[in-house]
């Protein structure tokens, strides 16, 4: 008895090292070797699909990426997927950013949407067919000065050419001008105030991405309506990449948060399994 | 005067937004929207200068006397070089600013968000006990949805996804949504105590 009460006294003070160790054998390991394991698509991102599909060639989708590096691997494949989706339904795109870090991200996505060989890139000619209108700081005063007049919000796009001159422009002058809008959101300023701008404000037909931290906060406003589709976390990219048929980061990153979770959930109930039986003993 | 002044402006703003929002057919008020939502973006714009000073003035005090010197020089050098990269050769693809940011920063940012991993299993581990009725009920909650998000959950039982659905789509909206209306309430509240000049603390700590 006291073997086994000093074994789990031993367990429970682990070196935080091997769990580290583990975490990473656990997450490098199907990154290297993927599985490839099947899964199901949530209603949530088949309804964001489904309004991007409902639209016709040469509707305005308006995107906010509201996000940078650090939600990169959650949040970039959804915009990469999203771009792809939007040039093959021959769809007009106006992108503005309201993190500093995210315009480079933008381009990324875009450039690589263009090199695919069903999108035609011959359309997709920049500032005629798609924008980029960059970064603008000044949070929810962006969003109600781009309700009022884009024009006069980013009177220059992200190149530095004048909005005045961009043929695209000409067709928006305010949010309500576009048919749908995305916001890509690892943070604040995001959804939430997107939702209360774009959605309760101008009354946009909006969609959203958001990282997994955040996913709880937006289902009320999916629930409720004003989002008309969620993209929730890596899951909700890999969901998404699946319905457009995108093979990306996210879908291999799916094997990899397997076993990720996997390791967590084994570490909670060995952890609790050591504790009770310590305590039980009386050692703790 | 050094309070009755951004007090008086706090309140004809105030109104002024509250004006814009709910009466939106008011002449003047279309006329002035443009206009006052453009400052405000300005000078949010000059808080910008403001940070920069003050990540300056407080790195730079630390450097003189004496403390954490290397990761401060480098903090000052960083930014330097980034601003100074920015300015001579812009911001746009295939200039240094941006070779920087991509090969530098994003990885660097990506490297600093992936350790969460480590430190949660680690936590998860050390921390996350059932000591109590609410405890096991977190931990059972947050076990089904982690599974209801893995295809290796669905793989070992096809109904993971659907229970954590209804965790995330009742339980948790439920919350989420008592929660939300308190926090809009108390923001309704602390915005008619600032409009009102009743609640002066962002006037200097009062």
């Amino acid at each position: 008895m006291n073997a086994l009460a000093r074994l789990l006294e031993r367990f429970l003070s682990l070196d935080r090292r091997w769990i580290f160790l583990l975490m990473a054998v656990c997450i490098l390991f199907p990154l290297l070797k993927p599985i490839g394991l099947p899964f199901s698509t949530d209603p949530a991102v088949e309804d964001l699909y489904e309004a991007i599909e409902n639209l016709r060639p040469g509707d305005l989708v308006l995107i906010s990426c509201d996000y940078d590096p650090g939600s990169k691997p959650e949040l970039q494949p959804f915009t990469e997927a999203l771009f792809v989706h939007l040039f093959r339904k021959k769809l007009l795109v106006v992108v503005n950013c309201l993190w500093p870090a995210a315009p480079p991200l933008v381009n990324e996505a875009i450039e690589k949407a263009l090199t695919r060989d069903d999108v035609d890139e011959s359309f997709y000619v920049l500032n005629e067919a798609y924008v980029n209108l960059g970064y603008k700081d000044g949070r929810q005063l962006v969003m109600l000065g781009m309700g009022q007049d884009i024009h006069e919000t980013y009177p220059r796009t992200h190149d530095g050419t004048p909005v005045s001159q961009v043929p695209l422009m000409n067709q928006v002058r305010r949010l309500a001008d576009s048919d749908l809008f995305v916001n890509v959101s690892g943070g604040s300023p995001g959804t939430k105030e997107w939702v209360e701008v774009a959605q309760g404000r101008f009354g946009m037909t909006m969609v959203a991405s958001c990282t997994a931290v955040m996913a709880p906060d937006n289902i009320p406003y999916y629930e409720s309506g004003q989002l008309v589709g969620l993209a929730g976390g890596m899951k909700g990219s890999a969901d998404y990449e699946s319905l457009v048929g995108v093979k990306g980061t996210a879908t291999q990153g799916m094997d990899a948060q397997s076993f990720g979770h996997l390791l967590i959930i084994l570490f909670i109930l060995l952890g609790n399994v050591a504790y009770f039986m310590t305590r039980k003993k009386g050692i703790r | 005067m050094k309070k009755e002044i951004p007090l008086t402006i706090a309140f004809l703003l105030g109104i002024w937004m509250i004006l814009e929002n709910f009466m939106p057919g008011i002449p003047w008020v279309n006329y002035t929207k443009t206009v006052i939502t453009n400052g405000g973006i300005i000078i949010m714009a000059f808080t910008w200068i403001l940070g920069l000073y003050s990540i300056i003035h407080v790195n730079w005090g630390k450097i003189r006397r004496g403390q954490d010197v290397v990761p401060k020089v480098a903090l000052l050098l960083a930014l330097a070089t980034m601003i100074s990269l920015g300015f001579v050769w812009g911001h746009t693809e295939g200039t240094p600013f941006n070779w920087l940011y991509m090969n530098l920063y994003v990885p660097l940012q990506a490297t600093m968000f992936s350790l969460l991993a480590f430190y949660i299993a680690s936590a998860a581990f050390r921390a996350f006990r059932a000591r109590s009725m609410e405890a096991s009920l977190l931990l059972i909650c947050a076990t089904l949805v982690m599974m209801g998000r893995i295809p290796m959950g669905e793989k070992i039982w096809s109904a993971f996804p659907a229970i954590s659905d209804w965790i995330m789509n009742f339980p948790n909206l439920a919350g989420k949504r008592a929660i939300l209306i308190g926090a809009a309430l108390g923001a309704i509240s602390t915005g008619l105590r600032v409009i009102l000049g009743l609640e002066r603390s962002y006037l200097g700590g009062e």
